[in-house]
C-alpha cells in the first residue's frame, strides 16, 4: 500500500490536501507555512492536482475565497500561521458558524511580540473558541492522514464543522522524515467526492445566504453548533477505526492513550512534544516508575469524558502547555483538563506546565523532570504552581 | 540510535544534505530524520539542525544535546559556534577544512577526527563552493551509517552534474584520525 519516502511536514500536509482532491485551494504564505503553498502550486502547474488556486493578497481574502467557494459546494484546502491567522480571523468565524466544512493546516507558531517565527500553539489556541473542530498531530504520517481524515469529519452529515490540522512549526513543518503516501485510488474509497446538501450558491437559484438574524434564531444555531461539536468525538472515533482498518494506522480518535493503563502518573500533552513524551516514559519505565501519556489529539471540542476517563484514578498528572493562556498563570490545556475533570466529579493532584514557547526546545530532560516532580507529589495534593521549562 | 548535530552557514546547503542522509537512510529501512533551525534565514548566518538515523520508529522531537557525530561545514564557526559541545566520548567530528590536525587545535574532548577540504573539491568538481555533497562523501566514510552507494544516487537524483563525483572524491580523501590518549 502506496509508498515510503522521506519528506517534510508540510510536504505531507500538502500531499494530505492534494490526495483529498480539493476543487479550490487560495493560501497567502507565512513562514513556517509556506512551502505548503509552494507545494500544492507546483502540483496544480504539474497538472498533478485538479484544482483551482486562487493568488490572494492575505490571509483574509485566502479564507473568504474558500468561503465563497465552500458555500459553492467545492471541497476547500488552506493553511497558514501565526500573524496570517490573526489576520484571517473575521472570516475564519464564519466559516464555521456559516456550517461551511474544510480543512486548514496550522504549522502552529508562536504570537508576536516579541518577533518570532519560531514554533508554538499559541496561534491555534488563541481562537480555539471560534467554532472550528481543532486536531493537533505528532509527526509528518499523523499530518498527512489528518488532513485526509479531516475532510470526512468536517463534511459528514451530523457535523459540518471545519476543521484545523494543527501541527508545530519547524518541528513538524520542517521535521524531514520517513511517510507512507497512500495511493489515491485507497484515498479515494476512504474520502468520496463531497455532496453539500445545506446551501448551495447556484447562478440559477439564486439566494440569499447568511441574512440579519435576530438574537432568538442566534441562540438556536449556537446550540446546534455545540451539539454537532459534541457529536465530533463520536464520529472522529469512527472514522480513526475506519482509516486504521483501510490504512493500517491507528490514532486513537480523540487521544491517545500511550501506557496509560497501568500508570500512577500521567503526563498530558499534544503536538509534535508528545513524541518526546512517549521517550521520556519508556525511559521512566526502564527504571521502573509506572508513567504514562495521555496525548490530547481534539482540543476542540474538548473530550472531556476520555480525558477524565484516564485521569481520573491516577495518583497525579501534568499537562505541558506550549501556549499561555492570560487570564490564568499556566497553559490553556491544562485549564480544559482540569475543568474535564471537575465537571465529571474528579480531584486529582495535578501540576500545570509551560514549555516550547518561541521554539524553545522541550527536550528529553525537561520531560523526564516533569515525571520526577509528578513523583513526588501525593495523591490528594492540591494543585502544584505552574512550571516552566526552562534551560 | 545515532545523533547527529549539523553545523554550517546559510546556503551552503546544509538543510538539503541531511535530507540526503535521511533519505539513504528511508530507502535503507531504517528510521531516520532531521529537524532544522534555521536562526534568521539569511545568506551566510550560522544554521544548525538535528538528524537521528535508528533503526526504531522515533518518537523524539527536539534538538540533540549529546550527538554522536557533528558535521562542520565552515570552520570559521569553529570561534563563533560551541560546535564541540555535548559530543560524545565515541563521537565522531566531522569538519570541512583546508587546515591540517594540528593548526585547527581540536579540544582534546574529540576522539576522533575526520578532515577533508569539501570547499576545493566543490570548486573543483562542481564548479562553486557549496561543500555539502562533498561533506557527505566524509560523513559516510566516517560512520558508515547510510551507504555510499545510496548517497550518490540520491545526489544524483537531487542535484544532478558532478555532485556525487564532489561525494565519491570526498570519501577518498577525508583524513580520519584516531585522537585516543591525545594526538
Amino acid at each position: 500500500m502506496g509508498k515510503t519516502i522521506a519528506i517534510t511536514g508540510n510536504t505531507a500536509a500538502a500531499l494530505g490536501a492534494a490526495l483529498s482532491r480539493p476543487k479550490v485551494i487560495a493560501a497567502y504564505p507565512i513562514t513556517p507555512q509556506s512551502s505548503v503553498v509552494e507545494y500544492a502550486a507546483s502540483m496544480i502547474a504539474d497538472g498533478k492536482l485538479q484544482s483551482s488556486m486562487v493568488q490572494v493578497e492575505s490571509e483574509h481574502s485566502a479564507m473568504s475565497v474558500v468561503q465563497g467557494a465552500a458555500m459553492a459546494g467545492a471541497r476547500t484546502f488552506t493553511a497558514t500561521s501565526a500573524q496570517g491567522l490573526a489576520l484571517m480571523y473575521e472570516p475564519y468565524f464564519r466559516m464555521s458558524t456559516l456550517r461551511l466544512p474544510m480543512v486548514m493546516a496550522v504549522a502552529g507558531r508562536e504570537m508576536t511580540a516579541p518577533e518570532t517565527i519560531w514554533s508554538g500553539h499559541q496561534d491555534t489556541i488563541s481562537v480555539r473558541d471560534a467554532g472550528w473542530i481543532q486536531i493537533y498531530v505528532e509527526n509528518n504520517q499523523e499530518t498527512l492522514d489528518m488532513i485526509i481524515q479531516g475532510y470526512k469529519l468536517a463534511e459528514h452529515k451530523d457535523i459540518l464543522i471545519p476543521v484545523n490540522v494543527c501541527y508545530d512549526g519547524f518541528y513538524i513543518s520542517h521535521l524531514y522524515e520517513g511517510v507512507n503516501i497512500p495511493e489515491q485510488s485507497e484515498v479515494d474509497a476512504f474520502l468520496p467526492p463531497y455532496k453539500q446538501e445545506h446551501v448551495i450558491l447556484d447562478p440559477e437559484k439564486p439566494m440569499a445566504v447568511d441574512p440579519m438574524t435576530p438574537g432568538n434564531l442566534v441562540m438556536k444555531y449556537r446550540k446546534s453548533h455545540l451539539d454537532a461539536m459534541q457529536r465530533a468525538f463520536d464520529v472522529l472515533d469512527k472514522i480513526d477505526q475506519e482509516f486504521g482498518d483501510k490504512f493500517g494506522r491507528y490514532y486513537g480518535g480523540t487521544v491517545e492513550k500511550y501506557k496509560c493503563d497501568d500508570a500512577d502518573i500521567v503526563l498530558v500533552a499534544m503536538g509534535a512534544m508528545s513524541g518526546t513524551a512517549k521517550a521520556a516514559v519508556d525511559e521512566k519505565r526502564a527504571q521502573g516508575v509506572k508513567a504514562g501519556l495521555l496525548k490530547i489529539r481534539m482540543m476542540r471540542p474538548f473530550p472531556n469524558r476520555q480525558v477524565a476517563e484516564v485521569l481520573a484514578d491516577k495518583k497525579a498528572y501534568a499537562v505541558i502547555d506550549k501556549n499561555v493562556v492570560f487570564g490564568w498563570p499556566n497553559g490553556a490545556v491544562y485549564m480544559e483538563t482540569k475543568a474535564a475533570l471537575n465537571q465529571l466529579g474528579y480531584r486529582v493532584a495535578s501540576l500545570p506546565v509551560v514549555g516550547g514557547l518561541g521554539g524553545a526546545d522541550i527536550s528529553l530532560d525537561h520531560m523526564i523532570n516533569v515525571i520526577e516532580k509528578l513523583e513526588k507529589m501525593n495523591k490528594g495534593d492540591k494543585e502544584q504552581e505552574c512550571y516552566w521549562l526552562e534551560d | 540510535m545515532k545523533e547527529i548535530r549539523f553545523h554550517g552557514r546559510g546556503g551552503q546547503g546544509v538543510v538539503k544534505a541531511a535530507h540526503l542522509i535521511v533519505d539513504s537512510a528511508v530507502q535503507e529501512g531504517k528510521f531516520a530524520h532531521f529537524i532544522p533551525f534555521f536562526g534568521v534565514e539569511r545568506k551566510g548566518s550560522p544554521v544548525f539542525g538535528y538528524g537521528r538515523i535508528s533503526d526504531e520508529k522515533i518518537d523524539l522531537k527536539t534538538q540533540v544535546y549529546k550527538p554522536h557525530c557533528v558535521i562542520v561545514m565552515d570552520d570559521t564557526l569553529l570561534e563563533a559556534i560551541p560546535v564541540f559541545d555535548g559530543l560524545r566520548e565515541d563521537g565522531i567530528f566531522i569538519i570541512n577544512t583546508a587546515k591540517t590536525i594540528n593548526e585547527l587545535n581540536l579540544p582534546k574532548t574529540v576522539k576522533t577526527a575526520a578532515l577533508v577540504d569539501a570547499s576545493a573539491i566543490a570548486i573543483d568538481t562542481i564548479g562553486r563552493n557549496i561543500p555539502n555533497t562533498a561533506m557527505l562523501g566524509a560523513f559516510v566514510k566516517a560512520t558508515n551509517w547510510v551507504s555510499l552507494e545510496h548517497v550518490k544516487k540520491n545526489t544524483d537524483l537531487l542535484f544532478g552534474g558532478q555532485n556525487s563525483v564532489a561525494t565519491q572524491k570526498a570519501y577518498d580523501e577525508v583524513k580520519i584520525y584516531d585522537l585516543q590518549g591525545g594526538k
